[in-house]
């Protein structure tokens, strides 16, 4: 061991001041300036300049917000449970752009994280989450859903509604980072406070390892099966790792309630039913989510959360509420005016095909959904959604009379 | 250098310094940087002249910096006796290993938690590794890592992930540097015996390198024999490999190499091409040629982290005849690869073991030399690769052959295998087969391309008695 180390060093040494030739004088200037590294940093073989990522071709909110400083000051730090900086921007290296979104380019590992390189993490969130600055705001969370108002569609354009969200068990990392015992860990947690569920949202757990054929093709049937990542942003950051070990599928006998385990968060809840009733969907969604939690509490475990980020989620796009609210609606004539993009802009909904976030819409019909996750609540993105909706379907009737329609005062931004 | 602009477009009074950085950064061996004179005006060019000095003087700051510990050492000589096993400065006492960005991220939280909680699911999985791996075994390597991080459960992932192939046995785990041969035994011997014919951990592997040793193979039939080819692969001593590797690292091992295969002349003459440098037309071309290799796809190679940072660091160089070929950084650190058309097999094994045999000295010179020991032979990231790496092949047209029901038997009597000609994913297309030899460890590199030489005849004239409606019975070898 001794001589091979020695060796590696000797070997490093050399190869070291051929890697940063040149950077390396920049490196000298960076670490001269920089304060003593702390004693309990781990080392590491080279300077950062000699690791950090080349971004040049890189268009993703990570890339625009590391700089060589932030890199240098956050290379060698990790979260208690040992997770670096690296392995939070390797899916954001990996992966340069999107061609339908501007991506995040980088995740969690755990609940720490977003603490220990909030230099970086400050500014993707700020950047994705139109300016909202974690450390001067707060985030509210609003779980009422009687607070919903007009929430019920017109069903002749609406076919479905749909509302999710994800949260994470505090004290487990998040799928980037768990490891199998974690993984099965939040597993157990979830299934067994699922089984304390009554009523209407009384179900059973699908553990996708353990699924026969026939479970399999009802779920695929249904829509409700997910499957083994294949998007490259999702596995250049670790979260397919042991598939499908302790992953399954949650839904109530009613089939309208449902809840992912470890896929890209521990836990993806999921309201949905046919038809525009969003407002039976909310409600539905809220009463579940609070029973959840409770039984969890009951248990000794709790969501994490805290008051600057809201609910904390792997991936930094769904902090806040992490709610996604849609409907999948027909708009044969708005969607071909030109005006639609910008309407859908400034009453704050994004368009997606019906096969989810990578998928163009075929035909006239569109997912539409809020495009906000944090700096508003529940109820106040439910409602845009609503608003939203209504607003869109009375300007699809316009067009059908012939009648002309106005682009909406953009919806305004965070609550004073 | 506009597009630095866009990149840190929020940091602008840096902007300059970050352009100045990635430049810098940026792999240009046709460049020669003087850091005495800075290239521009800018506050860069502070700091490029705050670390003005010799070669030396730059040297030490950098290890001032990150090993304070061995104060009394003097500064390294540049270039250092390749015959010397020990570096000339002492060891740092009480420093923590040095360790790369990956791996070894939850070995401590892990222990938190029983082995039989950690234990992978390996019911429904069919490579070496899960064959292998028992609970036991697991809980006796999870505490272990190598001096640079590597940890039980990374060299595993890769077969955790991935249960099965549908064409061959799969080996379901790698290695992340040189050390992980060692510290893992327990499980890396058992795959390598199952893997490679019984191959005992006392065995020792012969190298053998001369091409004189070769008996005929210039005269395959190139009525059949369409193309010939001998690729063998070798990492760098001393530095991780590309399942674990950080950027600096890889960055460094490109430029060991840019700098070595920069030197070789005549025949071997040649250039390097970046990957994430190529123009449009240079990708073309490369393709044009079937050099080119592409980021892997394959979900055994993406789960064991090689296809991280892609494209950084990986290029291809190649010689101006387009006989000899290397690749840098793909699966391992240097794939070597010599072919041509037609059947002269010999030439081109003499040609890869000139060309290899120069490129290994080259690296000596600069005080680098290959990872490569008596029992394992040369150390490569997959353990299927030890010994030579040496697969040598030819694509070959063998219409009524591969017909025949024998013809498995054949191929596997005379140790050979066979491809598609897209390569180990692939099936044969058009009666065209990718035949080579099925072993790696245990024979020296002669003797492996011997095989398939007289393999290769032996199914050519097969194939010729097929075609004149002759059986082939009494032509059966003998299981070599």
């Amino acid at each position: 061991m001794a001589t091979s180390f020695t060796r590696m060093m000797s070997g490093r040494n050399t190869a070291v001041v051929l890697a940063s030739i040149g950077a390396g004088t920049l490196a000298s200037g960076y670490l001269l300036s920089d304060s003593a590294a702390a004693a309990a940093e781990r080392k590491r073989a080279y300077p950062p300049s000699a690791d950090f990522p080349d971004l040049r071709k890189h268009n993703n909110c990570m890339a625009s917000a590391l700089t060589p400083t932030i890199y240098a000051h956050l290379r060698d730090k990790t979260t208690p449970n040992n997770w670096t900086l690296d392995q939070c921007i390797q899916t954001g290296v990996d992966n340069p752009g999107h061609p339908f979104i501007k991506t995040v380019g980088m995740v969690a590992g755990d609940e720490e994280s977003y603490e220990v390189f909030a230099e970086l993490f400050d500014p993707v969130i700020k950047d994705r989450h139109n300016g909202y600055d974690p450390r001067t705001m707060k985030h509210p969370t609003d779980l009422d859903a009687s607070k919903i108002t007009s929430g019920m569609f017109d069903e002749r354009y609406v076919l479905s509604s749909r509302v999710r969200t994800g949260r994470s068990i505090r004290g487990l990392s998040l799928p980037p980072a768990c490891t199998r015992s974690e993984r099965r860990e939040v597993e157990r947690v979830v299934v067994t406070a699922l089984s304390g569920l009554k009523g209407d949202l009384a179900g059973r757990y699908y553990s996708l390892g353990e699924m026969s054929e026939r479970e399999q093709q009802q779920l695929i049937d249904e829509h409700f099966l997910f499957d083994k990542p294949v998007s490259p942003l999702l596995t250049a950051a670790g979260m397919a790792r042991d598939w499908p070990d302790a992953r399954g599928i949650w839904h109530n006998n009613e089939k309208n309630f449902l809840i992912w385990i470890n896929e890209e968060d521990h836990t993806r809840i999921i309201s949905m039913e046919k038809g525009g009733n969003m407002k039976r969907v909310f409600e539905r969604f809220c009463r579940g989510l609070k029973q959840v939690e409770q039984l969890i509490q009951e248990r000794g475990w709790e969501f994490m959360w805290n008051e600057r980020l809201g609910y904390i989620l792997t991936c930094p796009s769904n902090l806040g509420t992490g709610l996604r609210a849609g409907v999948h609606i027909r708009l044969p004539f708005l969607s071909r005016d030109p005006r639609f993009k910008k309407i859908l802009e400034n009453l704050r909904l994004q368009k997606r095909g019906t096969g989810g976030v990578d998928t163009a819409a075929t035909g006239d019909t569109f997912d539409i959904s809020n495009l906000d996750r944090l700096g508003k609540s529940e109820v106040e993105l439910v409602q845009i959604v609503v608003d939203g909706v209504n607003y869109l379907i009375e300007c699809e009737k316009r067009l059908e009379k012939g009648q002309d329609i106005k682009i909406p005062s953009p919806v305004p931004q965070f609550r004073k | 250098m506009n597009k630095a602009v866009v990149v840190s477009g929020c940091w602008l009074p840096g902007l300059s310094l970050h352009e100045a950085f990635t430049d810098l950064l940026h792999v240009n061996p046709q460049r020669s940087v003087d850091i005495t004179q800075p290239s521009f005006d800018s506050p860069s060019s502070y700091w490029l002249r705050a670390g003005v000095g010799g070669n030396c003087g730059r040297f030490s700051s950098l290890r001032d910096i990150h090993s304070p510990a061995p104060a009394a050492a003097a500064d390294p000589d540049p270039n250092p006796d390749p015959h010397q096993t020990t570096s000339p400065q002492t060891e740092p006492t009480g420093q923590p290993n040095v360790i790369m960005p990956f791996g070894n991220t939850h070995n401590k939280l892990k222990m938190n938690y029983s082995a039989e909680q950690e234990y992978p699911d390996l019911s429904k999985h069919n490579n070496h590794m899960a064959k292998v791996l028992t609970s036991e075994m697991y809980a006796n390597l999870r505490d272990k890592e190598t001096p640079s991080g590597f940890t039980l459960d990374d060299v595993i992932q890769t077969g955790v992930d991935n249960p099965g192939h549908p064409f061959i046995m799969t080996v379901g785990c790698v290695a992340g540097d040189e050390e992980t041969y060692e510290v893992f035994k327990e499980l890396m011997d058992p795959v390598i015996e199952d893997r490679h014919g019984g191959y005992k951990p006392t065995d020792k592997h012969k190298t053998d390198l001369n091409s004189e040793n070769l008996q005929g193979g210039d005269d395959l039939d190139p009525n059949y024999v369409l193309s010939s080819r001998v690729r063998t692969g070798r990492s760098i001593r001393g530095f991780c490999l590309p399942p674990h590797c950080s950027r600096g690292e890889r960055r460094a091992i490109e430029n060991l190499s840019i700098e070595s295969l920069d030197v070789l002349d005549g025949d071997l003459k040649g250039k390097y091409y970046a990957l994430k440098n190529m123009t449009e037309e240079e990708q073309q071309q490369l393709i044009d040629d079937h050099f080119l290799f592409d980021k892997p796809v394959s979900p055994l190679l993406l789960a064991s982290g090689m296809a991280r940072d892609w494209p950084d660091g990986r290029g291809i160089w190649h010689n101006d005849n387009k006989t000899f070929l290397v690749w840098v950084n793909e699966e391992d650190h240097l794939r070597v690869i010599s072919m041509q058309k037609g059947g002269n097999m010999r030439e081109v094994f003499t040609r890869f073991c000139t060309g290899l045999t120069k490129i290994e000295g080259l690296f000596k010179e600069r005080g680098h030399e290959f990872m490569w020991n008596e029992h394992l032979g040369y150390v490569l990231t997959c353990p299927s690769n030890l010994g030579t790496g040496l697969r040598a092949g030819v694509h070959v047209k063998l219409p009524n052959l591969s017909k025949h029901e024998k013809f498995g038997e054949i191929l596997k009597r005379l140790r050979l295998q066979k491809r598609g000609t897209g390569g180990v994913d692939t099936a044969a297309v058009g009666g065209v087969f990718d035949i080579s030899n099925a072993d790696r460890l245990g024979f020296s590199e002669v003797e492996l391309v011997q095989m398939v030489v007289d393999g290769v005849n032996l199914l050519v004239d097969m194939e010729k008695r097929l075609e004149a409606g002759e059986g082939i019975d009494e032509m059966m070898p003998e299981q070599k």
